[in-house]
């Protein structure tokens, strides 16, 4: 059975680590500042203890105020995953940094996360619309689309 | 000119579009080759033809209502993907499914597991170029499988079986006994399938060494389903994070070791045997009962959020909702399996050839439904 | 991907995607309006009894017996059509066994899948590569007027927006006999048309000009 590892476990070791990182730890998720989050997800991949090698997903959720990116990692040695939040207040020109580095797998789905809500991925090499054609106005899956 | 002239012909890339419309792509799928003669240098992937905006329409549904959209993901399985869908609500609103209905959903799973391995075969053999017939083959045993489910739901194809809380309805009394003969008939026709193209040797020639996709790369770009296990990597959520009652069912996982187009398609055929071991199993077992909740239609699950996955046919299919106490999903995303699949084709083919490329991207088995929602 | 910029047709990729972007956009601002039935005159014709004459009869029986398909399959009533091709709903025995990749050596498309306004120019584009006469089959819901897809913002409510349709087969998939159905009906259609056109008129328009 994969143990869902809660926020506040991870939270402690990261804190020694990486002060100042975390925004809120809950049951279920941690949400890390955006500008630590390349830090924080390089720590928790080469950790032997943690090795989160896997990326299951990347998505993002607009709650009016904040566009809310989620990511889900997975360790396959040591079955058990794990929910990182990072939030982008405002919602002109929201960027986040881009994991494509760690995990391959982040190649599409910041690509499709970019056309849908338009956060930008800082580092991402080929960060175009995936979905919809270029020069499509909008971004339709935000909350003020038509 | 001579010999030596001849090999340093001085030659420049050129870039092939492979048009959405095309007999092999499995769907409205585009890719920009980059070519040097024969050899691909490059790809560039551009999806996004079949982009119907299920996720935004998620918001105006409400729960129940979404359900038919679901099916229309991955069309090949719709099975796998209201279940997902369902167990996603279910683990949001805590609500604890019928035993008969948990048998039920395993049942229906594993056969839809069946059905599309067959697509997947029969259309890889299609695309290394036996032009039809193993593709034709496949299908008159799907289409035995089909049956089974039309008599169950009504529906071939979109079948909106699954509900929150449990199945739609009850299996009729001639079920059982049809599904017994299907099991006994089936391996004998797996068997009859494998024996006649393992030792083919153009379809040796054709995929044994062929696009190679080493385990860490599988890893790294969030490959999952037979892809990652014909690669080594063992996992399959059914052992792995049990869901449903999977956990109380024997059955093997089928692993390749060179991670070529042949192994893919090996495991794929393994994968079938496996499955109707869980059917015999479930089809004794399963008891009797209520087969859905108490769930009003209406449903309004407390505020938060959830992730259920589960292990589709394609590999691991998610479904991540958030909820804000109203009638409808303030937020659903589906994890693409075949969108983060197709991450690994650029590495696989580079260094082969246009007809290997066509190969390779068969034995991925994709469906744009998933890959653009 | 980067390709050297020594000729002048080598686009770099962003440029075929603005290309693309532009066409799509075109697409979509001209195609507010159904394109109507363009056969809606046979059955005036046929009302006012016109007389078919056997070459015609000969022509529409061989035009109707052979129908060959063009690949056209976004989504998932390809598989129901499929199914259709397949062993157990042989459409082969309507002559329609041939599935042609290339649209210019095809006489039917049947659209078997939603219709987005990405897709909508290269349907028009397989459309217009088919030679006369060809007819169109809107296989679905989807294809009929957008389907369960109708309120999104990418899916084009209908194929007649796009191209003619000839005939509508309703359901969501529809079932092969459906399908087979609606194909019986396309065969109704054409045998009522007149392939061989009037010659002692066109004589006679000859002799006005």
């Amino acid at each position: 059975m994969t143990v869902a590892l809660s926020g506040k476990d991870i939270a402690s070791q990261l804190e020694e680590k990486f002060p100042d990182s975390i925004e809120e730890t809950s049951r279920d998720c941690l949400v890390v500042k955006s500008d630590s989050l390349l830090a924080v997800a390089g720590y928790l991949k080469d950790t032997e203890s943690l090795a989160f090698d896997y990326l299951n997903y990347i998505t993002a959720v607009d709650y009016y105020s904040y566009f809310e990116v989620v990511y889900q990692l997975t360790s396959l040695k040591h079955n058990h995953s794990v929910i990182i939040k990072s939030r982008c207040y405002g919602r002109e020109n929201p960027a986040v940094p881009s994991v494509i580095g760690l995990w391959q797998s982040a190649d599409f789905q910041e690509r499709e996360i970019y056309d849908l809500m338009g956060i930008k991925f800082e580092g991402h090499p080929n960060l175009k619309r995936l979905f919809l054609w270029e020069g499509f106005q909008g971004h339709p899956l935000r909350k003020d689309y038509l | 000119m001579t010999t030596t002239e001849m090999m340093t012909l001085k030659t420049e890339p050129f870039v092939l579009n492979f048009g959405p419309v095309h007999p092999s792509t499995h769907g409205v799928y585009r890719m920009r080759a980059t070519l040097d003669g024969e050899v691909i240098l490059d790809i560039e992937p551009v999806v996004g033809y079949l982009h119907r905006g299920i996720e935004k329409l998620a918001e105006e549904r409400t729960y129940s209502g979404f359900i038919p959209l679901t099916d229309r993901l991955d069309y090949i399985s719709p099975m796998s993907n209201n279940l997902g869908y369902c167990l996603a609500v279910e683990k949001l609103a805590e609500i604890k499914v019928p035993e008969r209905a948990e048998y039920l959903r395993v049942i229906m799973a594993e056969l839809q597991r069946l059905a599309n391995h067959c697509i997947a075969v029969g259309s890889f053999l299609n695309d290394t170029g036996a032009y039809y017939t193993p593709f034709m083959y496949a299908f008159r045993e799907r289409e035995k499988i089909i049956d089974l489910f039309d008599m169950v739901c009504g529906q071939r194809l979109t079948y909106n079986y699954m509900r929150i809380g449990g199945v739609g309805q009850d299996i009729p009394d001639e079920f059982l006994p049809a599904l017994k003969k299907l099991v006994e008939q089936m391996p004998r026709w797996v068997d009859e399938y494998d024996l006649l193209l393992m030792q083919n040797e153009i379809l040796l020639a054709r995929t044994k060494g062929v696009g190679v996709l080493p385990r860490e790369t599988a890893i790294n770009c969030g490959i999952s389903g037979p892809v990652a296990r014909g690669s080594g990597v063992n996992w399959d959520l059914r052992k792995a994070d049990p869901y449903s009652v999977y956990d109380r069912f024997e059955f093997d996982i089928p692993q390749g070791e060179t991670g070529d187009c042949y192994d893919r398609y090996r495991v794929r055929i393994e994968e079938m045997r496996q499955s109707l071991r869980i059917i015999k199993q479930a089809m004794n077992d399963i008891p009797a009962g209520p087969v859905r909740a108490d769930v009003p239609h209406l449903i309004r699950p407390p505020k938060g959020e959830a992730y259920a996955h589960l292990e589709a046919p394609k590999g691991e299919l998610g479904y991540y909702l958030v909820s804000d106490n109203s009638i409808a999903p303030y937020r659903c995303h589906i994890r693409p399996t075949s969108l983060i699949n197709l991450t690994a084709l650029r590495e696989m083919v580079k260094g082969w050839k246009v007809a290997d490329l066509i190969a390779i991207f068969g034995s991925i088995d994709i469906t744009m439904g998933e890959v653009d929602r | 991907m980067e390709v050297s910029s020594d000729r002048e047709y080598i686009y770099t990729s962003s440029e075929l995607d603005q290309q693309e972007g532009q066409l799509i956009e075109e697409v979509k601002a001209g195609a507010r309006e159904s394109i109507p039935d363009p056969d809606a005159w046979l059955d005036e014709e046929v009302k006012r009894s016109i007389m078919l004459s056997s070459v015609d009869a000969v022509l529409n029986w061989a035009r109707r017996s052979s129908l060959w398909t063009a690949i056209c399959f976004p989504a998932c009533c390809a598989f129901e059509f499929i199914a259709a091709e397949g062993p157990r709903f042989d459409m082969s025995r309507f002559g329609m066994e041939i599935l042609r990749a290339s649209p210019r050596q095809a006489d039917l498309m049947i659209t078997a899948g939603t219709l987005t306004w990405k897709m909508a120019p290269v349907v028009r584009r397989i459309y217009n590569q088919m030679p006369e006469p060809k007819w169109v089959i809107a296989m679905g819901a989807c294809a009929i007027s957008g389907g369960i897809f109708r309120s999104s913002y990418n899916v084009v409510p209908g194929y007649n927006k796009i191209i003619p349709v000839d005939v509508y087969v309703p359901g969501c998939p529809p079932r092969p006999e459906a399908l087979i159905y609606g194909v019986q009906m396309l065969q109704k259609k054409i045998a009522k048309e007149r392939p061989i056109p009037d010659l002692p008129q066109i004589l006679q328009r000859g002799k006005k000009e």
